[in-house]
């Protein structure tokens, strides 16, 4: 069989600005415990201009970096960037492919599984190994998270996928690891690139981002109005925690939709998740249950997300909010 | 501007079961509708289509009921629909499904942008969209949420990622994908619901795409499901009892416990 030729797993680590992503460290965390069920090595892969820090991988778990830096990487044109992955994952043929399930994964990674004519598995949210056959056993929600399917690309290679940030917990990184870095010259012969970056607007409302933190402070319909959001940001600055939102709040205009958390928003895996006013209705459940700690404030006992908290709170969340407020102050 | 429209028959809800017997989900008795992200996706392109004249095509690839979507998106605003229909195509991933879809935006002739949801309910991969512009080699842009405007072959769109939104320029023709930001679909017309009944929608199979029978559906398909299961969600909470302060005294301290803050 052809896939003889495949050995190594590969993680794309992408960063933005030059800034590496953590959904990175999080997939060498997980290549590594792949890549010693196949007796075998794993190989970071990162494309851009200025990029800080590319040491980190070694020290995070890569055995090496392929590292393609170059002015013209600077503004993610994802032409760019599909056609140097293609080049060099048909030069060094790895078994298997790894990306974060970002923005940018889910529009890039598709595209270089099409060229390359092989499998890609979305938005995994769990990834083992059948040594025997060599196969990555891929885990994924559909239906919005009510079903888990799990796939496998038994005669494409490589095979690839897509991983939700935060499901996997990077290591501490190891600073007396060994590794080598293959600095690769970007050949930009024979791509055009079909789109050009015009302006970048950054969401100033969005102070922490939620796929990064630590601690998210989320609001949903019992808050009643937008102006009573001004509570949770309170809430979130004593906790240094991000905002989010159930879809009612976004819909009702309180909140920018950036700030949505569930099927049809962004997936979150914080240490702590605290949701205020928010019935826990499956779409939003999809979105944030697997985070670690979940803390549920609503007055109605009945509500579904009291089946998903961890610790909750039954009561008027405009009494329970500023109390809590007041007790984190003067913890 | 010709304008084509890729939309998806889905399960009405997400709620499904899976059969233990046959590991499969049970789908009957569950209604289907246009996939909701697929239904912004229509109403941009029939926008689109009010803004700079041109054609809107809706095509689908599904079983025979996936006309019942074809007449929908006709009433919401489409002029043609095409449903891409074969038993060859069933169990197709998303290399085959948009080696298919690509197949048959080519036999439509020539077209300016194909617009497609963000992602399925059902499979939610969103992968269809990038691979799709791939295999017609054109431009690709994933998360619209706005088209600021269209000059003839050039387009500039709000992309939105995580820190935010970009800005960007493609040439025609492009694919792109919507998010639900972009519009507020509107309800069929009765005009339209009246061409949605009359209008004639072709059913286009491999044979007549010229498609080899091995490179779709199953067959063509890379990626295998070899199990489908409904997740555990095993209640761990403990409601906190007693006065409100006390309860909230209470969650400060498990929380410093849990080193978590």
């Amino acid at each position: 069989m052809e896939g003889e030729s495949y050995r190594g797993i590969w993680v794309f680590a992408e960063q933005r600005q030059g800034k590496l992503k953590d959904v990175a460290y999080e997939l060498l965390a997980k290549g590594r415990e792949l890549a010693s069920a196949l007796k075998t090595e794993i190989s970071a892969v990162c494309l851009g201009y200025g990029i800080d820090e590319v040491d980190k991988l070694i020290a995070h778990g890569a055995d090496k970096v392929y590292l393609v830096d170059s002015p013209e990487l600077a503004d993610s044109q994802e032409d760019l960037y599909t056609h140097e992955l293609v080049k060099l994952i048909r030069e060094h043929k790895p078994e298997i492919v790894l990306a974060g399930a970002t923005a940018f994964g889910r529009a890039v990674i598709p595209r270089v599984a099409a060229i390359l004519k092989t499998g890609l598995t979305a938005d995994c949210t769990g990834l083992d190994i059948d040594a025997d056959k060599r196969l990555l056993l891929q885990t994924k929600p559909a239906f919005g998270g009510n079903v888990m399917a799990v796939i496998t690309c038994p005669a494409g290679r490589p095979q690839m996928a897509t991983v939700r940030p935060r499901v996997f917990k990077k290591n501490p990184p190891d600073g007396t690891r060994k590794g080598e870095i293959v600095k690769v010259d970007f050949d930009r012969e024979g791509v055009t690139s079909r789109t050009r970056l015009l302006q970048f607007v950054e969401d100033i409302t969005e102070r922490i981002r939620i796929e990064e933190a630590d601690i998210i402070v989320a609001g949903g319909r019992g808050l009643g109005d937008g102006k009573n959001f001004d509570m949770l940001w309170e809430l979130a600055s004593v906790l240094g925690a991000a905002v989010a939102a159930s879809r009612p709040a976004v819909d009702e205009g309180w909140v920018p939709y950036s700030h949505q958390v569930g099927q049809t928003g962004k997936t979150v895996c914080p240490k702590l998740y605290i949701a205020v006013g928010i019935s826990g209705a499956v779409q939003h459940l999809v979105g944030m249950q697997t985070s670690d700690i979940i803390v549920a404030i609503n007055d109605d006992p009945n509500a579904p997300i009291f089946e998903v908290a961890t610790y909750g709170i039954v009561g008027d969340l405009f009494k329970v909010v500023p109390m809590l407020i007041d007790k984190l102050k003067n913890r | 501007m010709n304008i084509i429209v890729c939309l998806k028959q889905v399960p009405a809800t997400t709620e499904v079961k899976v059969d233990p017997q046959t590991n499969t989900i049970i789908r009957e008795g569950i209604k289907s509708i246009i996939n909701p992200l697929d239904s912004y996706a229509l109403e941009e392109g029939v926008r689109l289509k009010e803004r700079c004249g041109g054609k809107v095509t809706a095509i689908s690839m599904g079983p025979p009921q996936a006309e019942e979507a074809l007449r929908e998106a006709i009433s919401l605003g489409a002029d043609e629909a095409v449903l891409i229909c074969d038993k060859a195509f069933a169990g197709a991933d998303t290399w085959a499904t948009a080696y298919t879809l690509a197949a048959a935006i080519g036999k439509l002739g020539q077209y300016d942008i194909v617009i497609c949801g963000r992602q399925t309910l059902d499979g939610d991969t969103g992968q269809v969209g990038p691979q799709l512009a791939e295999m017609l080699g054109v431009a690709f842009i994933a998360y619209v949420s706005k088209i600021e405007e269209v000059a003839p072959q050039r387009l500039r769109v709000r992309r939105m990622v995580e820190e935010g939104y970009e800005v960007i320029e493609a040439a025609l023709p492009a694919v792109i994908t919507v998010v639900k930001e972009i519009n507020v679909p509107r309800l069929p017309s009765l005009r339209g619901l009246a061409r949605a009944k009359s209008a004639a929608i072709p059913v286009w199979t491999a044979g007549e795409l010229g498609l080899d029978p091995k490179l779709v559906g199953l067959s063509g398909s890379f990626t295998r499901v070899i199990k489908v299961f409904s997740p555990q969600r095993t209640c761990r909470g403990e409601v906190l009892q007693g006065e409100l302060e006390g309860q909230v005294e209470c969650l400060v301290s498990r929380l410093k416990d849990a080193g978590v803050i």
